[in-house]
């Protein structure tokens, strides 16, 4: 296939995608378990991938997400209460000592910049740290970033451990779709981009990277501040979803999930992470829920099924990929038309060189 | 309240929380040696000790429920240990890393539902839950044990590693496992020992942690968790008596800054410690010099 058709296919499918989405909107009532999980499984696509592009394609093993999430969530409704609104919400701290708010793109786009500047910082020291010890350092400081905004002490500013609400939210589906995608698209040009090559021979091979001359800290730097900014945005389109944010939910078990759902997808690939998102809150919020209801034949009632048990099938689904699937469902490779098209019209593939 | 009795009493808390801080460190610095591996599920195993001691008590005598406790806890370890981790052994470290978490998720997933996410009251066990009077300081029993039994067990372990047969397997694995698998170490069974020890150490230390913490819950083993190989790192991760040095630093600075009145940052506390430390002196406390070889 030619670049123009491929360009041509792309911008047809992605309309489509859009169009798709947008009639199913149109059709289904307000509050479809279907518009729900195609809500959440965007904003999570994009956290996913941001992990990704740490985890798969640095070889980062960092566990700091939720940190820069929180950071995300908490800017944008900080920023986006309305005046009329904020005596309400401040109410135990006078309104707070913020009186201005901002539009929603601007704030968005500060969400993220936000947790930039945490990452950078949190950078400098814990970079220098290898593999096991940078997972567990990046974890402590998620914790330490949760434990100063719960501090009554920033009370005007964070509300203290008290829920921030009232912010501009999205009601339509194609939001989180656009801010999404568009978010995806810039993290797939950096890692195609000659930064991206950097990125994955650090992952290979750290010592021969450093030898061919690629900066070691800042390259990891970058990725670790680039994966919080769109962490960030992805944390304020959570914020928004959710309606309400509280710094409480922001555990290292929302880190864990996010990772695993890399995992599931395939640590190094884009189109992975975003398939195993969907497939993720699809299971957990909708086809699984089955599980957690009591159900009879006839007069025989089904054992084990009361709540909680979803959760528990889908750990063991989770454990088994780990364990027996570890490439999880795409492995290292792309969603590329390339391939279908060779599928369909039967061609050899050419050997590609894997990146 | 005298100022003095309130500080002893603190630093009392303090060596007790230690303590158990310890029992669990033991668990996670000695997996650390050996596989090199962080047991994220480790935490979640001290919670399920917890919530095997609610169920065995329910309709067991204690000196017959807490061997049980004890033994239960010991073949949850080692089963995680032979099902999640051993697969993976020739796998990158990521990977048996990530296996630890899913453990972990399953295990905390696993006692929600058991347990249908409400909080259990924990067993009240006579005798170490009773209060004592020192002059004018009121502690109970279980402050004043906590760090003997503690103390008792490490060197009982030590002893272990340092003179018996197994225990000088454990050093060979832990210093070069493909070398000591050549030299005839059976390595499966002293990863197997391992996992026993730590989850025995673990069961122990829950028993003595819920006494003062009145419920279980399934997200409850996840902090204590996270503490504990902190205060492994702390120590010089590989080394036991690091481990108990860092879990008691750890467990007495948290009680000070609690009883200073800043209780939300005392679990900030402890990673802030964990980056000091990792930044100024990597190998820990007692840990040895490792270098990285192309």
């Amino acid at each position: 296939m030619s670049t123009k058709t491929k360009t041509i296919i792309s911008v047809l499918l992605i309309a489509l995608l859009f169009g798709g989405v947008w009639l199913l909107e149109q059709t289904l009532p307000a509050g479809s378990i279907v518009l729900t999980v195609l809500k959440k499984g965007a904003i999570f696509s994009l956290i996913a991938v941001s992990l990704n592009l740490l985890n798969g394609f640095t070889g980062l093993f960092s566990l700091g997400h939720a940190g820069f999430m929180l950071v995300g969530a908490y800017t944008y409704a900080i920023l986006t209460i309305p005046q009329e609104s904020r005596a309400a919400v401040y109410q135990y701290y006078d309104g707070g000592i913020i009186d201005f708010s901002l539009p929603v793109p601007v704030a968005l786009i500060l969400a993220g910049v936000m947790a930039g500047v945490f990452a950078f910082l949190i950078g400098l020291p814990v970079l220098r740290l290898k593999s096991d010890y940078l997972a567990i350092a990046s974890l402590g400081f998620a914790e330490i970033i949760r434990a100063i905004i719960q501090f009554d002490g920033f009370g005007p500013i964070t509300n203290g451990s008290n829920v921030l609400r009232s912010f501009p939210v999205f009601h339509s589906v194609l939001f989180p779709f656009a801010v999404s995608g568009l978010c995806i698209a810039i993290i797939c040009m950096l890692i195609n981009s000659s930064y991206g090559r950097a990125f994955k021979a650090i992952r290979d091979d750290e010592i021969a990277a450093e030898a061919m001359g690629i900066n070691l800290f800042m390259h990891k730097e970058m990725a670790l501040v680039t994966s919080a900014f769109f962490a960030g945005i992805g944390g304020a389109l959570l914020a928004m979803f959710q309606m309400v944010v509280q710094a409480r939910a922001f555990t290292s078990a929302m880190t864990y999930e996010i990772l695993l759902i890399v995992v599931i997808g395939g640590i190094g690939s884009v189109t992975g992470s975003i398939i195993a998102s969907f497939l993720f809150i699809a299971c957990s919020e909708w086809w699984l829920r089955f599980l957690d209801m009591q159900h009879y034949i006839g007069d025989f009632a089904v054992p084990l099924l009361r709540p909680g048990f979803r959760m528990v099938v889908f750990s063991v689904i989770i454990m088994f990929v780990v364990l027996f699937y570890r490439r999880g469902i795409m492995g290292n490779k792309e969603f590329s038309l390339d391939a279908i098209y060779n599928f369909i019209t039967g061609k050899k593939r050419k050997p590609r060189k894997e990146a | 309240m005298d100022n003095l009795t309130y500080y002893i009493q603190q630093l009392l808390a303090g060596i007790s929380v230690g303590g158990q801080y310890a029992l669990i460190a033991i668990g996670y610095t000695m997996v650390y040696g050996i596989l090199r591996l962080i047991n994220f599920a480790h935490g979640d195993i001290f919670m399920m000790a917890g919530f095997f001691m609610v169920y065995a008590s329910a309709s067991l005598p204690l000196y017959m429920s807490i061997p049980l406790v004890l033994l239960l806890t010991v073949i949850l370890g080692v089963s995680v240990e032979k099902i999640a981790y051993k697969p993976l052994r020739q796998a990158p470290r990521m990977s048996i890393m990530i296996s630890a978490i899913g453990v972990s998720y399953l295990l905390q997933n696993f006692a929600t539902y058991y347990t249908g996410g409400l909080p259990r009251p924990y067993p009240v066990i006579p005798f170490i839950s009773e209060t004592i009077v020192i002059g004018s300081v009121t502690t109970s029993w279980i402050t004043l044990l906590t760090p003997v039994l503690t103390l008792a067990l490490v060197i009982g372990l030590v002893f272990l590693i340092k003179h018996t047969k197994i225990g000088m397997a454990m050093r060979a694995v832990s210093h070069d496992f493909e070398t000591a698998q050549l030299m005839g170490i059976k390595t499966n069974n002293v990863i197997s020992m391992t996992f026993v020890i730590g989850s025995f150490l673990a069961a122990v230390g829950s028993i003595l942690f819920f006494t003062k913490y009145p419920t279980v819950t399934p997200i409850i083993g996840a902090m204590p968790g996270l503490k504990a190989f902190v205060a492994a790192v702390f120590g010089g991760i590989g080394s036991v008596p690091g481990a108990v040095v860092g879990a008691f630093v750890i467990g007495i600075c948290e009680n000070i800054i609690k009883s200073l009145g800043y209780t939300t940052f005392s679990d900030a506390f402890t990673f802030v410690l964990l980056i000091l430390v990792l930044l100024v002196r990597p190998s820990g406390l007692f840990g040895e010099k490792s270098t990285d070889k192309v």
